[in-house]
């Protein structure tokens, strides 16, 4: 019995009797239900699901929703220094204009043809990043900086057919867990340590770690805690010494300043993208990206989707496709290059937008700005009683700040600042045994001089 | 062949703008958006950035973005937009598989807040209550939609979810000692390919199950493959051929009885939403996409998400953290036991999340349900008129009734005219509409898959049919104009060889400039 003809939403049309009674005649049936009659009774639900009654007008459901947001305190309500793999850098209008465009939000997987503006500006942003990278290949963007490591570390052993990878241990615990859940237990991880002063690899570790099972390494650059490696040109020799392959995760918006690791010795480059045009949405709308040179035998190992160009001369047109797709578990199942399927698509629009919008001179003034304030910031810091920089070494965005000598926690200072308004920092005291009382600070293109000085008062009288 | 009068057939033309890749369009010295400068105070502290880096690490060549005036870029990608069809715009049923529905705008006003999107992971949890209550409640949900005992809403993605629901197994076999001995996964062929492909990633060896003559995966060829070395099921149900396995539950007491552990990929899930469950199945793990049954945007590719759900025997192993609610206060939980540690930095997709939270609050379970009668309604309805159109036929036997989509073939019309489904999915280009093929290998010969959800009216349906109808009339009068096709798109047919090519391939504009021009 159909007991449902009340029911009519707005997003659903063909409950409208009309509708349905022609579609149920030319279907030969008299009730819906009679499409239900392939599953048994025993596995049929007959309970009603305890979700709450439906708010069918518009306005009372955004009404609805946003009194639960209003519970949140954004970033936008109040100061914030946190970093560590997400940034609460600017994003440009233009960049929400367009990743809001009907099309683009509601696009999926279009032919090259109908959905040419969706395969072009991805091409796009795999162009602009290789050009911020230094490399000739960049994947259509994969979940994030977890995932992009991950792949990065199985493309270095299939490419050399070894099991085991180094990674320096100085990367983010959160994205190290990841990164091992991804790679238990094909390939085994052993950590380099680093040097408790700079923060850098000990090369003595590294020497001692390497054989010829290792299928190469992953350090970051910037390091997730703030520092710049320096050694990255001797590590890298030393990895290619063995036949590894040297993979760098870095933060794409240092590269308007920082050297991009192709050029010095990388053989993969990945990382996240949300720093470049993207909110932050706690954490959840970042993606992640692999680049590299252009051999065969590194783009037949991307499982991602690789978006390539070609000309038709005669009609004078751009063409773009799948490059390699033979590659991909789409065609070969578990005969393709580890797993494919949604991601993160349309940060990689808004990447591409934001790169655009900056240019390279935009890219040079932002690194130079994020690499001033942090100087700025962390130099007044460790001007104030009990207070040191962690790590004698440069820095870029982020860096850590001792605050042992103040005999107050990393807790309790946090907690004084929010009490003012200000999330200050990442307690790293939880993550790295040695770094008790130490935590990572990030600056912006969002902050003002104003607002390091807030912080940096702030702190002071928190400390006193 | 020209449009038939009582046709509902759109003289449609896509945008075509010719636009410019956007490195054509730098002009020295334009600018698009500008940074703010540092102030003179910290700059005179500081001296020189140079100075403050490593000489050796200082980028000596500014990276050669293309410099574009701020007009220009909106120009450039907006006229991108326009040449993407986009499902807003189209009657997307298309693309079965992946549930292109309906993605409420009202959503999206809410997901741009502040309140959402300039929230930082790290925030004290005092500040997030409003983002741990929407994930909490959508635990509650999915524990109802599914009757399973916990969700996690870190996976990304459905393929993702696969993944971790492999990480799970392995986990759970390791704890009891048997993880070496259980190295078998088994799956169907109509299940998603990443449901092989995700859990061999984990080191499984993977057997795949085919269907029977009746096009149910073979029940018979399950009892023989599984073993002691069985470690589990990853199953489709419905398989994306769209019928529903009656079986179902014999399939996962048949894994179980061997010792292995069974996960519901439930991507398919939108006709059967309250009208039956994985845990009446006997599944130990399920997922849904919330970018498909609920409602969330495709993005040209993501962001995606899913809800990952366990029975309490496998709570333990879900990624961390989890939220939990003490009746006042929302926390962040990392106390599974033998948790997996993590499928993705940070808490999980929150956009995609909140979204799927509105569109069911929305509907309500009455609505979900609807949602559910009404897709199955207008796939059947879709299914009655396809198979009298000539050239078209639905291959086997088995289900009296399609639940969600249904997986067709034109082998009948490319046996009669040498007009295939690639062929057809060009020329429905030139009417506005996509036509996808279907997951590969082609086990159905020349294959087409049509989801048509809840979305859409009859009316549009009706005019999606006529495109059927007049490409499959075409295609025996008029053979060449389909295979010619697209004549009304953004561009026309492309060779394609050079993608797959080494030499000539060019996955970035710097690449394509080395490879064919020299530079």
């Amino acid at each position: 019995m159909n007991t449902k003809k009340d029911f009519i939403h707005p997003y659903i049309p063909n409950s409208v009797p009309a509708n349905k009674e022609a579609m149920m005649k030319k279907i030969g049936i008299t009730d819906i239900d009679q499409l239900y009659e392939d599953i048994p009774e025993h596995l049929r639900f007959r309970d009603k699901m305890k979700i709450p009654k439906a708010i069918l007008s518009e306005v009372l459901l955004k009404k609805h929703v946003e009194k639960i947001l209003a519970k949140n305190i954004s970033c936008e309500d109040q100061l914030s220094f946190l970093g560590g793999g997400c940034v609460n850098n600017y994003v440009p209008a233009i960049c929400d204009e367009i990743t809001g465009r009907s099309e683009f939000l509601t696009a999926y997987a279009g032919e090259p043809y109908e959905d040419h503006g969706r395969f072009q500006t991805l091409f796009e942003y795999e162009s602009l990043m290789a050009e911020l990278l230094d490399f000739d290949v960049v994947n259509v963007p994969t979940y994030d900086w977890g995932q992009a490591v991950s792949t990065s570390v199985r493309m270095a052993g299939r490419i050399t057919g070894r099991s085991e990878m180094l990674l320096s241990d100085t990367i983010s615990p959160d994205r190290f867990q990841v990164i091992y859940n991804y790679c238990h237990p094909l390939m085994k991880l052993t950590m380099v340590k680093h040097h408790l002063e700079t923060g850098m690899m000990d090369l003595d570790d590294l020497s001692l770690k390497l054989n010829l099972n290792i299928a190469g390494i992953y350090f970051e650059n910037p390091s997730y805690l703030g520092f710049i490696e320096e050694q990255g040109q001797e590590i890298a020799y030393r990895i290619h010494g063995i036949g590894g392959e040297v993979v760098v995760g870095t933060d794409p918006s240092s590269l308007g300043v920082l050297t991009p690791p192709s050029q010095y010795g990388a053989d993969i480059c990945c990382g996240d993208i949300q720093s470049l045009g993207n909110h932050m949405y706690f954490g959840g709308s970042v993606a992640g990206f692999i680049s590299s040179r252009d051999e065969e035998k590194y783009v037949m190992e991307y499982p991602s989707r690789l978006f390539g160009v070609t000309r038709n001369e005669k009609e004078g047109e751009w063409n773009f496709n799948d490059v390699a797709y033979s590659r991909t578990s789409f065609d070969g199942r578990e005969k393709g290059k580890e797993f494919i399927g949604t991601a993160s698509a349309l940060y990689g629009i808004s990447t591409a937008v934001y790169l655009s919008l900056m240019g390279p001179h935009g890219m040079v003034d932002l690194g130079k700005k994020l690499v001033s304030y942090a100087n700025y910031t962390a130099r007044r810091l460790a001007e104030l009683k009990g207070v040191r920089l962690r790590f004698n070494a440069s820095m870029f965005k982020e860096f850590v700040i001792d605050f042992s000598g103040t005999k107050k926690t990393v807790a309790a200072i946090n907690q004084a600042l929010l009490e003012k308004g200000i999330f200050g920092m990442k307690d790293l005291s939880p993550e790295f045994p040695e770094l008790l009382n130490c935590a990572l600070f990030c600056v912006t293109d969002n902050h003002t001089k104003d607002d390091l000085d807030t912080l940096i008062d702030a702190i002071r009288e928190v400390i006193s | 062949m020209e449009i038939k009068k009582d046709s509902r057939l759109r003289n449609f033309h896509q945008a075509k703008w010719d636009e410019e890749i956007i490195f054509e369009l730098s002009v020295p010295g334009e600018r698009g958006i500008l940074v703010p400068e540092v102030e003179p105070e910290i700059q005179n502290e500081l001296g020189e950035v140079a100075d403050l880096l490593p000489k050796h690490l200082v980028r000596k060549n500014k990276p050669a973005l293309p410099e574009v005036s701020q007009m220009r870029v909106l120009k450039h990608f907006l006229r991108l937009s326009q040449e993407t069809l986009g499902a807003d715009l189209n009657i997307d049923i298309g693309q079965g598989t992946c549930t292109l529905k309906y993605n409420p705008k009202v959503n999206e006003t809410i997901v741009r807040s502040h309140k959402a999107s300039k929230l930082h992971p790290d925030q004290a949890e005092s500040t997030v209550q409003g983002a741990l209550q929407i994930i909490h409640e959508m635990d509650g949900y999915f524990r109802e939609i599914s009757g399973m005992d916990a969700f996690s809403f870190q996976p990304s993605s459905g393929s993702h979810a696969i993944l971790v629901m492999a990480s799970i197994m392995q986990k759970y076999h390791e704890v009891r000692g048997e993880a070496d001995q259980r190295d078998e996964l088994i799956t169907t062929i109509f299940s998603h390919p990443s449901d092989a492909a995700a859990a061999a990633v984990k080191g499984y060896k993977i057997i795949t199950v085919f269907p029977d003559k009746d096009g149910f995966p073979d029940i018979e060829e399950l009892k023989r493959v599984v073993s002691n070395r069985t470690a589990g099921l990853f199953i489709t149900n419905p398989e994306d051929i769209g019928m529903f396995n009656p079986r179902i539950d014999e399939f996962t007491k048949i894994v179980h009885e061997a010792g292995g552990i069974c996960g519901y990929d439930q991507a398919n899930a939108n006709g059967i939403l309250g009208i039956t469950r994985a845990r009446e199945a006997g599944f130990d793990m399920c997922f849904f996409n919330l970018h498909k049954t609920f409602a969330t945007p495709h993005g040209c590719g993501g962001p995606a998400g899913a809800a990952l759900g366990v029975t309490n025997e496998l709570k333990p192993y879900l990624p961390e953290p989890t939220v939990a609610f003490d009746g006042k206060k929302y926390r962040l939980d990392w106390g599974n036991e033998y948790s997996i540690g993590k499928s993705r930095v940070f808490y999980g997709a929150f956009p995609v999340i909140l979204r799927a939270y509105a569109w069911i609050r929305s509907l309500g379970a009455e609505g979900l349900e609807e949602v559910a009668r009404i897709a199955v309604l207008n796939n059947n309805y879709m299914l009655a008129n396809i198979i009298e159109i000539d050239g078209a036929t639905s291959p086997y036997p088995g289900g009296k009734r399609r639940i969600e989509q249904v997986r067709y073939s034109w082998d009948k019309l490319y046996q009669e005219t040498g007009v295939g489904t690639h062929d057809i999915s060009l020329r429905m280009c030139d009417f506005g509409f996509h036509l996808w093929s279907s997951h590969h290998p082609f086990i159905v010969p020349e294959p087409f898959t049509i989801e048509p959800t809840e979305s859409y009216s009859k009316a549009e349906l009706d005019e999606f049919l006529d495109g059927l109808r007049h490409i499959a009339e075409e295609a025996h009068l008029d053979p060449e104009t389909v295979k010619s096709a697209p004549h009304r798109s953004v561009v026309h047919k492309m060779e394609e060889s050079c993608m797959d090519d080494p030499k000539r391939w060019a996955i970035t504009w710097r690449a394509y400039l080395k490879k064919h021009k020299g530079r």
